[in-house]
């Protein structure tokens, strides 16, 4: 695991995950200082959390199909007012076209977290360009 | 990061306690003794309630747990009742629209009321 923060306008944050469910909890309790320091309620850091932590989740479930000895990275640039996150990683690429939050009146167990990434925030965007992996780009921004 | 879990029979039925983060990580853990207090629970159980008072986080494994609970509840004719969320349980469920869905009390005493 590693992290790396270098100033670069409002703050660039580095952080490298192995993608296994017991580091998911890093993740949050590194991005919530972040959040709040760029201007949003607890609240909304909430929920900010939440959904990265839906998208970490499903790198591990689908990008990586449950190997743990793989590795995600974020990039998070934080200035005041908003908060860009980049996911990366180098498991098998998300087919954007296959992606689709469930109904909600549907309540069963499971597809939330597609849901919850595009109720939270302004910009998800899926990059499959690169050679390897998936880059997903989350922006938020404080109203 | 681990949940702690624990469980107690009560006159009207099962009370769980979770305490820590509910998360794909340890999400099966709730699941597994979800299992085994439905496995000890008699004919005359009526409810099992589920205490999110100190649940510092949960994700959409945990909100799959709890509609999972909720479905074998209905077919072992239990009552689920969800006891004083927390506020980033409040969160999660309040994106997913599920507060309407489960049976949701302020504190043990009300969820007991009635049954």
């Amino acid at each position: 695991m590693t992290t790396e923060r270098r100033a670069q306008g409002g703050g660039v944050m580095t952080l490298t995950v192995p993608s296994h469910p017991k580091f998911l909890y890093v993740i949050r309790s590194a991005l919530y200082p972040i959040i709040i320091d760029s201007g949003f309620s607890k609240k909304d850091a909430r929920k900010i959390i939440l959904a990265v932590d839906e998208a970490c989740s499903n790198i591990i479930k689908y990008a990586y199909e449950g190997d743990p000895a793989k590795s995600i990275t974020l990039v998070v640039t934080a200035d005041a007012g908003r908060i860009a996150i980049q996911l990366k990683d180098l498991g098998k690429k998300t087919d954007p076209s296959k992606i689709a939050p469930r109904k909600l009146e549907d309540v069963r167990p499971g597809g939330l977290g597609t849901h919850f990434m595009g109720a939270v925030f302004d910009t998800v965007r899926y990059d499959t360009e690169q050679d390897q992996g998936t880059v997903l780009t989350l922006v938020k921004e404080k109203r | 990061m681990k949940v702690e879990i624990s469980t107690e029979k009560m006159h009207a039925g099962f009370l769980m306690k979770l305490k820590g983060d509910v998360d794909m990580n340890t999400s099966p853990d709730v699941r597994s003794t979800l299992s085994d207090v439905f496995k000890q629970a008699t004919p005359g159980a009526k409810a099992l309630f589920i205490d999110l008072s100190q649940v510092r986080y949960m994700d959409s494994s945990g909100i799959a747990t709890m509609v999972e609970a909720m479905q074998t509840c209905m077919k072992q004719g239990m009552r689920l009742r969800l006891v004083e969320l927390s506020p980033s349980v409040r969160d999660v469920f309040e994106l997913a629209r599920l507060a309407s869905v489960f049976e949701i009390f302020p504190s043990l005493t009300e969820a007991s009321a009635g049954l």
